[in-house]
């Protein structure tokens, strides 16, 4: 594979109920991230856009935000799913030859619908829907069945908010740091038994916006590039009824992949830093296993071990993850920026020291339907 | 440029939708159709089995995803099974049949029925979680009233 680069991250800061609107803030990120590469608008030869037109409360969004994201007077292509997938195709697009660099944005106002609605709509009209199915409960029954399976505890998941929320205090652009303990976590509003409040990941607003150029093109920027070492994506079943709830095969499938694109044979060795799609709590454990970070069924074990924690071999979400700030489909692209800021020694007090190979990860759908792994080096 | 966009911010406006709706009229199909009529017409609840891999799915659909064949081979998988996962869910939430708030605790489950590969989901008549285990016996509750929905399955009780 040719060599690509993200030359340059732009981040809004994530919060609930932020006054600027879709555009506005689809604007600061990819200004921001043009700023940080060094170049112009006049320098990005096509966009990828990440939309979602329920949470825009408009039809075909991606065509509102063509100014704010650059896309005017260029090829500008949209994904309705995760950053981690858009990146996928700037990934693509910068390889097909015809485009040097890749400009990939999203925006996501979430608290300006109704989320819990809007994740309701996702399921099945004439069935699942009906039920009331939404983001917590389903999450709710993946929890369980994971927990059953391997014995995994609630302090368990709960000592993976304690870890987020406190890494979030050292990241400026997270919505929600937290000094807590296991105590807090357990004794926080039960929601959808075993998840409780604590356990979840807040309401956020926000934008994020990488671009990538070929190894010719980042010569040309400001930054020092930061590699692309492998990329996959993977999609399970659609309905939770016929998934392995407990167990991501389409997570693993994806990891090896990337691994095997990034020449990683051993990724709790190999991988200094990682940056996941923790939604919720008992997600982060579960993520650790599918991506080969401990065997099945350990992630709890792992966890209590220290092992991810900031200081520990592999820390895991430094920034605080999405616990911390979920802007839904911005979340995983905002793990790709913070993975490079990792590997370019500027994530300032989260900073884990001599990163050289770093992992981001995107989920897409109700209870992680698609997986996308990033291997990425400096 | 600057100055005179901060000095236009001291107040910031928000609009709502309104009342607008839109409103969709979804088609079964071929497959959720012969499903919601097994419900209906026999309170037994319909799977479908792929002649290639054996596997059966409840709820039917045309296709087998791992597959990609038709599947042709309908499966009557009566009413009883046992639970796969389960929650109870103590956070307020609105009915998306009404679109009014309704009561909680309400306890959501997955049953993998006998004879069936997938679960089905759907709700339990018991919230308290201590009296409620994974791979415990149920039997579905069929309403007296049918109307070929989902909803003609009043909930699981445990057996
Ligand atoms: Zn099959």
């Amino acid at each position: 594979m040719e060599r690509v680069a993200v030359v340059g991250i732009g981040q809004t800061k994530y919060e609930k109920g932020k006054t600027k609107n879709f555009a506005e803030l689809s604007y600061e990120a990819t200004r921001k991230a043009l700023d940080d590469a060094g170049i112009e608008l006049s320098d990005i030869d096509n966009v990828v856009t990440t939309t979602n037109d329920f949470f825009d409360g408009r039809t075909i969004a991606c065509m509102a935000v063509a100014e704010a994201a650059g896309s005017y007077g260029r090829d500008a292509t949209n994904v309705e799913g995760d950053g981690t997938l858009s990146a996928f195709y700037g990934l693509m697009r910068t390889l097909s030859g015809v485009y040097g660099t890749t400009m990939v944005s999203a925006h996501c106002k979430v608290s300006e619908g109704s989320p819990r609605k809007i994740v309701n709509q996702a399921f099945d009209p004439i069935y699942d829907r009906l039920l009331g199915m939404d983001a917590i409960s389903s999450s709710a029954l993946q929890a369980r069945a994971y927990m059953q399976r391997f014995g995994i505890t609630e302090e368990q998941c709960a000592r993976v908010s304690v870890k987020n929320h406190g890494n979030a205090r050292n990241n400026p652009y997270a919505h929600v740091p937290l000094d807590i303990t296991v105590d807090d976590v357990m004794r926080s509003p039960m929601l959808a038994e075993p998840i409780k409040r604590l356990d979840t990941s807040p309401i956020s607003d926000g934008a994020c916006a990488i671009i990538l150029a070929t190894e010719e093109r980042a010569r040309r920027a400001a930054r020092k590039p930061v590699w692309i070492r492998g990329v996959a994506h993977c999609a399970d079943a659609y309905r939770l009824g016929e998934r392995d709830l407990a167990w991501s095969q389409p997570l693993e499938t994806a990891a090896r992949k990337a691994y095997r694109m990034a020449g990683i044979s051993h990724p709790s060795r190999e991988i200094d830093v990682a940056e996941v799609y923790d939604a919720f709590s008992y997600m982060e454990l579960m993520w650790y296993e599918g991506l080969g970070f401990c065997d099945r069924g350990e992630g709890g074990r792992l966890i209590d071990s220290g092992v991810t924690q900031m200081g520990g071999k592999l820390p895991v979400n430094p920034s605080g993850g999405v616990l911390s700030a979920h802007s839904v489909q911005v979340a995983g692209l905002a793990r790709i920026a913070e993975a490079v800021l990792q590997l370019r020694g500027e994530a300032g007090k989260r900073q884990v020291p001599g990163a050289r190979v770093a992992l981001a990860h995107g989920t897409g759908g109700i209870c992680a339907q698609t997986h996308c792994v990033w291997v990425l080096s400096n | 440029m600057k100055d005179q966009a901060a000095n236009r911010q001291d107040e910031l406006l928000e609009i709502s939708s309104g009342k607008a709706e839109h409103v969709y009229y979804w088609h079964c199909g071929h497959y959720i159709s012969p499903f919601f009529m097994g419900l209906r017409d026999k309170k037994t609840i319909l799977g479908i089995r792929c002649s290639h891999c054996g596997r059966v799915y409840v709820p039917p659909r045309e296709v087998c995803g791992r597959c990609f064949k038709t599947m042709h081979d309908w499966v009557d998988l009566g009413s009883e099974g046992s639970i796969y996962a389960f929650t109870v869910v103590k956070l307020p939430y609105i009915d998306p049949n009404t679109g009014k708030p309704i009561k909680v605790p309400r306890t959501d489950i997955y049953v993998k029925l006998d004879g069936a590969d997938t679960c089905l989901m759907h709700w339990l008549d018991e919230s308290d979680e201590t009296k409620i285990t994974v791979g415990a016996r149920v039997r579905a509750v069929f309403k007296e009233q049918r109307r070929g929905t989902i909803h003609d399955i009043e909930c699981f009780t445990q057996i």
